[in-house]
């Protein structure tokens, strides 16, 4: 069927299979990379996007679901040169390692500080419990939510 | 993963998605927010040739008094249910377990009508309808009838609806001034549960009790409810959690070990039920 969606701000339409699945539809038809598929079964994050402006995981949302919505993907965040200030703030706290949870784990941390500005570190664990990290151990992630809402991180 | 071929079909209004089922029969399964339906067409465990899109139908997304019930359009998600005012403030126990359901961005997709009408043993919602003796509304070919709770969860993966009904309503009881408890055990946070437990303290009625994942289908854990009707203490009655319950034996969890999480867990969400009402239990 032919899907249009906004994808960063840039309409899209492009006629896909019916069962193309949201994050197939960004890597391999639009090109958008970026946003990663881990576990393929709901459970990891890695492939969070946020539709609506809410964050979902697209390896569990039919393209033609997202049909009329507007669809952000981690590429989207970026005022050119600029990056958002989640971004900004897993690169100063070492949100990362091997990276491949990030796209997913910032776009869910995008949608938890649109519902909740000022979280607690108990906010920003149980907001990100959908998020899989083999890496860091989630410290350094909370600390990078905690700084990006503009809250002092302890030292 | 991919789901098998299939044909999409979106539906505008019930009256539509009514039709789309009745012309495309055994071959259509209906799509709300797909968080239990298309894990399964990846794993290729469900391949509907058809697949009809109701979540987006807007009739069927709202939340609202009428007289003495809070009605949940069937098309409500999760996260839409835990947040909304009129819930948290009348229902209060359902708004709480629709905001222990999976992790925030299942709860953005997943529905409560997609929720109960899964049938899922060990799903969240299924505890607090029964314990609110809610009423679920569907619609067919026929028009519109009402299931009790209590007669809605038939087995496994198994309930009242025909393949040709739509659940398009849930109306609960206003509970405001009623206690009210829900535990659930899981071995990571956004998992379904070992056990789940819900509970709606009394007055006017008995306190009710609801029970997911110990046994094919959630129940009420009517020997709990009985002997606090007879007088028992909160602890002394969630002793009886167990009784007339056929738990799953799993790698994980036993079902030994399942008996003993209900009477724990029971005891807790009663005590919490106790607590939180002027009245007590
Ligand atoms: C990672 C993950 C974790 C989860 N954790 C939990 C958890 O902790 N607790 C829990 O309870 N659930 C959990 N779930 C399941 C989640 O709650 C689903 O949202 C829910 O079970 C199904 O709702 P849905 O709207 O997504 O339905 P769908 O997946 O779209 O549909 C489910 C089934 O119901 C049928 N159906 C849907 N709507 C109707 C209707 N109106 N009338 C008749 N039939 C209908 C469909 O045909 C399908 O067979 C989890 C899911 C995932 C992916
Ligand atoms: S790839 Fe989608 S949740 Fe893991
Ligand atoms: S940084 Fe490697 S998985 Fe998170």
């Amino acid at each position: 069927m032919r899907v249009t969606i906004e994808v960063n701000g840039r309409r899209t339409e492009e006629e896909v299979e019916d069962r193309t699945l949201l994050v197939h539809h960004l890597r391999d038809t639009l090109g958008l990379t970026a946003t990663n598929i881990g576990c393929d079964t709901t459970s990891c994050g890695a492939c969070t996007v946020l539709v609506d402006g809410e964050s979902v995981k697209s390896c569990t949302v039919l393209a033609a679901q997202a049909d009329g919505a507007a669809v952000t993907t981690v590429e989207g965040l970026a005022e050119g040169e600029t990056l958002h200030p989640v971004q900004q703030a897993f690169q100063d706290h070492h949100g990362l390692q091997c990276g491949f949870c990030t796209p997913g784990m910032i776009m869910a941390a995008v949608s938890l500080l649109e519902a909740n500005p000022r979280p607690t570190r108990e906010d920003v664990r149980t907001g990100l419990e959908g998020n899989l990290c083999r890496c860091t151990g989630y410290h350094n992630i909370v600390d990078a939510v905690v700084a990006a809402s503009g809250q002092e991180v302890p030292r | 993963m991919i789901p098998a071929t299939l044909s999409y079909r979106r539906a505008s209004s019930v009256d539509e998605a009514l039709g789309m089922l009745a012309e495309h029969g055994e071959d259509a399964k209906l799509l709300a927010g797909g968080h239990s339906l298309l894990p399964l067409m990846k794993l290729r465990l469900a391949a509907p040739e058809v697949v009809v899109d109701i979540g987006r139908i807007e009739e069927l997304r709202y939340v609202r008094t009428e007289g003495d019930v809070v009605a949940i359009g069937a098309m409500t998600r999760h996260h839409d249910l835990h947040t909304d005012g009129v819930a948290g403030r009348e229902v209060p126990l359902v708004a709480h377990v629709a905001g222990e359901v999976g992790d925030p961005q299942v709860r953005h997709r997943g529905t409560i009508g997609g929720s109960l009408a899964h049938g899922d043993p060990a799903a969240d919602l299924p505890a607090a309808v029964l314990a609110c003796d809610a009423t679920l509304v569907a619609r067919g070919p026929d028009g519109a009838r009402e299931i009790p709770a209590a007669e809605f969860f038939a087995g496994l993966f198994t309930t009242a609806l025909g393949p040709d009904e739509i659940l398009t309503e849930i109306r609960v009881p206003r509970a405001a001034d009623r206690g009210w408890g829900f535990e659930k055990f899981t071995r990571r946070r956004f998992d379904w549960s070992i056990v789940g437990v819900a509970v709606l303290g009394g007055s006017p009625t008995q306190p009710a009790v609801g029970l997911v994942n110990m046994g094919e289908a959630p129940i009420r854990a009517t020997a709990v409810e009985r002997a606090l009707a007879a007088g028992a203490t909160p602890a002394e009655a969630a002793e009886h959690a167990a009784e007339g319950t056929s738990p799953p034996d799993e790698p994980h969890a036993s079902a030994g070990y399942r008996r003993h999480l209900a009477t724990v867990l029971t005891a807790r969400a009663l005590e919490r039920a106790a607590g939180g009402s002027p009245a007590g239990l």
